[in-house]
């Protein structure tokens, strides 16, 4: 019984009486054990990566009245391992002028850029990389990693598309990083703390129904961040033909199309973490640490899977109207959001949590009612004003 | 053990494996370049002229208005943290020091550095 609720520390235990007895130093065992920890996280990691890509075209068929990948293994399950033998052996050409070093760096930062973020996830209670105290500032510093590896990409490859794509991707990524921002700040207002292990145990009441409209903002902004439709302004495949990563091929492109998953299923996983309470559900993640996993997992999928939902139904929009839309709406409807939240908490602090709930829930409808009424009273004006001008130019 | 050591570690085997699948892949690729296939790719036709050239001023002023942007979110967090425990006077100033925020993104909106130009 105890294995199943700590699987993780009973094994650490037994491998460092394997080791003491060898005579290896304790410092030295213990750096060696937690190597085996984050190999063995990361591993897994990349097997549900492998996945995602099955997954993802296989969702993508369906949308399209498509079967998807049906040949390779039962219903194409073997599909994304045959691509890897594919992207193995494929050549691998380096276009001249390009900046070797940063063009071979950057593949491997975007895929490290995920797979380092990680290591703040509470899988579980007890299965835990790294207890920072600073978790969310962490989340944002180490995403910072895959904006460098994009401009980095874009720039070092020669290419006036991976160049043009490099350039609007981190123009909408830098725009969309200030509502993301300001939405992780209300989940650290609630539970008091900036670390990831301490805002999942603070979710008695799921954040969400704290905060509804925050985590609808948070999940525009984390698509924009993730340079998905419909803010795919870095490869729109129609215009930049393959945007920052046009000139990669072979298993550098590999590394950038499995960061992108992966990326997309971590945000998945950090909105369920932030605000639908993590790998908590009704008592579930105390009876074993592997029914945890398997809660935060599926929430994370349910997250991923809206992602791709958007991403599939919605048209791509413009440079202009994307950044218009982020500093005239998100930004300041964020930034009143985290006010009346601030306001709200310290006003029903001593309330009980029937009201707390209940007035917070309500502030949030409130505030999502005035900003959508005052967008269509600006947009009703700027129509207006564009008719009276073409009316005018039709009398001239 | 400082929990920082684990973050190290992580930062080491998250770089070692994507470089290991490329390391992989280029043991195993075949190597027959030719001063063709090696151009930059553009539509299909020849290269003309250099890719690093001066470029839209628009993208900078972006970056710039974030830059305020995301140094003064650093502050906010230590108060979002404290929050709890400071009460209201400490919720009012942090909503003055938001609404300064909030007319600089004003000051720039009139100014009309958010229009696409």
């Amino acid at each position: 019984m105890d294995f199943l609720k700590d699987p993780l520390q009973i094994a650490a235990n037994w491998l460092f009486g394997i080791l003491a007895g060898w005579g290896v130093a304790d410092l030295w065992a213990q750096v060696l054990i937690g190597f085996l920890g984050i190999f063995l996280l990361i591993a897994l990691l990349m097997v549900v990566d492998i996945l995602l890509v099955w997954v993802e075209r296989k969702v993508v068929s369906r949308f399209q009245s498509r079967i998807g990948p049906n040949r390779v293994g039962p219903f194409g399950l073997i599909q994304p391992f045959a691509d890897i033998i594919k992207l193995l052996i494929k050549e691998d050409t380096t276009p001249e002028g390009a900046d070797r070093a940063l063009y071979n760096l950057a593949p491997v930062l975007s895929m490290m850029s995920v797979l380092i973020l990680w290591a703040v996830v509470p899988l579980a209670p007890t299965i835990l990389g790294v207890d920072l105290n600073i978790g969310v500032l962490y989340i944002i510093g180490a995403g910072a990693i895959g904006t460098l590896s994009i401009i980095m990409a874009g720039w070092s490859s020669n290419n006036k598309y991976s160049l043009l794509g490099a350039f609007r991707e981190v123009a909408v990524m830098l725009s969309f990083e200030i509502p993301m921002l300001t939405m992780m700040l209300i989940p650290t207002i609630f539970a008091g703390s900036m670390g990831i292990a301490a805002i999942t145990q603070a979710q008695d009441v799921w954040f969400f129904f704290l905060a509804p409209l925050a985590v609808i903002i948070f999940l525009i902004a984390a698509i924009a961040e993730l340079g998905r439709a419909p803010f795919d302004m870095g490869e729109a495949e129609s215009e930049l033909i393959s945007g920052y990563n046009i000139e990669y091929s072979g298993m550098k492109f590999g590394m950038f199309y499995a960061g992108e998953l992966l990326h997309a299923f971590t945000f998945g996983s950090f909105w369920a973490i932030l605000f639908f309470g993590g790998y908590r559900f009704f008592g579930l993640e105390k009876v074993s640490a592997f029914l945890a996993i398997a809660v935060l997992l599926f929430k994370a999928f349910i997250g991923y899977w809206i992602i791709m939902w958007v991403k599939y139904t919605l048209l791509r929009i413009r440079i202009d109207h994307m950044l218009i839309f982020n500093w005239k709406f998100l930004t300041p409807v964020a930034f009143t959001l985290l006010m009346v939240t601030a306001f709200m908490n310290a006003l029903l602090a001593a309330s009980p949590t029937w009201l707390y709930v209940g007035g917070m829930f309500l502030s949030n409808v409130l505030v999502a009612w005035i900003s959508l009424e005052l967008a269509r009273f600006a947009a009703h004006k700027e129509r207006e004003k564009t008719e009276n001008t073409l009316t005018a130019d039709a009398r001239r | 053990m400082s929990s920082w050591v684990y973050v190290g570690l992580f930062f080491l085997v998250g770089l070692i494996i994507p470089a290991g699948a490329i390391s992989a892949a280029w043991l195993l690729r075949p190597r027959k370049p030719n001063p063709i296939k090696q151009m930059t790719y553009e539509c299909g036709i020849e290269t003309v002229g250099d890719s690093w050239v001066q470029f839209k001023v628009q993208y900078y002023i972006f970056a710039l208005v974030f830059l305020v942007f995301d140094v003064e979110t650093v502050f906010l967090f230590p108060w979002a943290v404290k929050l709890g425990s400071l009460g209201m006077f400490a919720v009012i100033e942090g909503i003055i020091f938001i609404l300064i925020l909030i007319a600089g993104l004003a000051y720039a909106w009139r100014k009309g550095m958010l229009e696409w130009v």
